[in-house]
């Protein structure tokens, strides 16, 4: 039982990296998994050029695996580049968390990847150049 | 008389019969706490449909050569095993489906948009299952009829008192669950089946979380329609059963078409077999029939009553046990004599999914989430819980192990 929930996971937990949220952010984006109530919101704002991710904040509620996984992710994205972000799937997610989940709990663990993306896409398509 | 109960109900003997509770998961012997979700299989039933396959096996009806004979022999009797398991007057009344969730769609579709109109009610409760939901919402979207709940009380039973108002003339349905798969709530359907007759509505009583635990008389409850699903009641996955009176089931149209199920058909028209035939179009599931068939024979030589008997003082011992731990808050009523074997709990500050991974890890499996209740969770205020159920096979050390788990989850977490 101690193994699966390891310190560095449960730390996250309780002592979230990039928790609350953002003031005059450039995306805000926020969904939820229906079946366990898990509910992430991540704020971001864009540097100047729009490219790299400046500042970074979630919030939400949840299973330990969905509110760590997003922190943990929060830590691994702050400035990096929107490009660089884009890039990150399933697995990297899951690296992150470094320990074995059932495919259930996958969800938990991806939720936080989805608002994410799903947050950079929707400024990509409202930011688009005609 | 008490050693004859003790010999009828020998629970190790019992696990013997389950080749699946000899597992293990995670390096730990399984607890299994999750049969209100899906029972195990005791061998007998296993062998039952083995059997049938390594020998006799043959498509059932129409075939005149011996096996198909045989076949369809087997088959039938598994009907009359479980009419007369439920004290069903006629084999006939047994419709074989494929679970409660087919039965429950079979009475919407058929009965609900035949017999119901705009305008009509259908009287539910705020307990219901998914599948004793659904289905009505989908008929109330497309013909209009209005749905009605019988609301929860604190105590976790349903408050019964609102049955004069609620039943209005325009009621021409009631249906319920015998036993709730959350909270584990026993209703006495007499207690809803007499005042809904009363103003001639009809009744379906959802028996699956009833029918695996408890003595059930369909012509003592006076119900017009009982369904249940065999997989959680030692059976093979995909058969149910929908029980009905004859009158009914003789005035629906067919719910699902094609072959077996039609008396002739010509390129202008056709006409319906009788029942249960009129409801069983294709192939039947008729091996998993036969092993429902087999769980019938290993519930009956057990006695329903017994194992009522056996699970209430599960049930009885699981509620003290898990209220002796801080923190925990258990759902439902707190007298095991209206409790069905489901104890639903939630731990503060641990996700259910969590507690649910966790558990996994010390061998013991129980449900986590909404158990497909989510408005029953939304009336309690809560997104998910964990559920522990149990079955003739657990025994009160398994309950001990649930809250050593917990305990064991708290410590991990820091809670």
């Amino acid at each position: 039982m101690e193994d699966l929930y390891r310190e560095n996971l449960l730390d996250h937990y309780e002592n979230p990296r990039h928790h609350g949220t953002l003031e005059h952010p450039d995306i805000t984006h926020e969904e939820s998994n229906p079946l366990c109530g898990d509910q992430i919101r991540v704020d971001v704002r864009l540097g100047d050029d729009g490219t790299r991710i400046a500042e970074i904040a979630f919030s939400g509620d949840g299973c330990i695996i969905s509110q760590a996984s997003a922190s943990m992710l929060m830590e691994e994205v702050a400035g990096k580049s929107v490009a660089d972000v884009q890039k990150l799937d399933r697995q990297d997610v899951l690296d992150m968390v470094g320990v074995p989940l059932t495919a259930a709990r996958v969800k938990c663990a991806l939720l936080g990847l989805k608002v994410l993306k799903a947050g950079l896409y929707q400024y990509l398509i409202d930011h688009q150049q005609p | 008389m008490v050693m004859e109960k003790v010999m009828t109900f020998d629970v190790e003997r019992i696990r013997e019969d389950f080749p699946a509770l000899k597992s293990m998961m995670h390096g730990k012997p399984l607890v299994y706490l999750d049969s209100a979700a899906s029972s195990q299989k005791p061998e007998q039933v296993i062998a039952a449909m083995d059997q049938v396959y390594r020998t006799v096996y043959a498509n059932v009806h129409r075939g005149v050569y011996t096996n198909s004979e045989v076949s369809t022999e087997l088959y039938d009797q598994a009907r009359a095993k479980i009419a007369h398991f439920i004290n069903a007057s006629t084999p006939e009344q047994v419709i074989f489906v494929r679970n409660a969730t087919e039965a429950l769609n079979l009475l919407a579709y058929s009965y609900g948009r035949h017999f119901l109109k705009e305008g009509d009610e259908v009287v539910l409760t705020q307990l219901e299952h998914h599948a004793n939901f659904v289905p009505w919402l989908v008929l109330a979207q497309e013909r209009g009829v209005k749905l009605k709940y019988i609301p929860l009380a604190s105590d976790g039973t349903l408050d019964l008192s609102t049955l004069p108002e609620l039943l209005t003339p325009r009621v021409k349905l009631v249906t319920f669950a015998h036993v709730s798969n959350v909270l584990g709530t026993i209703t006495d359907p007499r207690l809803i089946i007499e005042p809904a007759h009363a103003i001639g509505a009809r009744v379906i009583v959802d028996g699956c979380q009833a029918a695996p635990h408890m003595p059930v008389d369909v012509q003592e409850l006076d119900c017009d329609f009982y369904a249940f699903s065999g997989h959680k009641m030692l059976g093979p996955t995909g058969i149910g059963v929908l029980y009905g009176k004859p009158e009914l089931l003789d005035a629906m149209p067919p719910f699902l078409t094609g072959g077996d199920m039609i008396n002739s058909v010509s390129m202008e028209g056709a006409t319906w077999a009788d029942v249960p035939a009129k409801f069983e179009a294709g192939t039947p599931a008729f091996v998993q029939a036969i092993g429902l068939g087999a769980a019938v024979d290993y519930l009956t030589a057990l006695r329903m009553d017994a194992v009522r008997e056996h699970e209430r003082e599960l049930v009885r011992y699981g509620l003290e046990r898990l209220s002796e731990l801080s923190g925990l808050t258990l759902l439902g009523p707190t007298d095991p004599s209206i409790r069905g074997g489901a104890l639903s709990f939630t731990v503060k500050g641990i996700h259910p999914h969590d507690l649910g991974t966790l558990l996994d890890r010390e061998g013991i499996a129980v449900r986590t989430g909404h158990h497909c209740a989510q408005p029953l969770h939304t009336c309690l205020g809560l997104t998910a819980t964990a559920r522990a159920s149990f079955y003739i096979y657990n025994e009160p050390r398994e309950v001990d192990a649930l809250a050593e788990g917990i305990e064991k989850a708290k410590r991990v977490l820091h809670k």
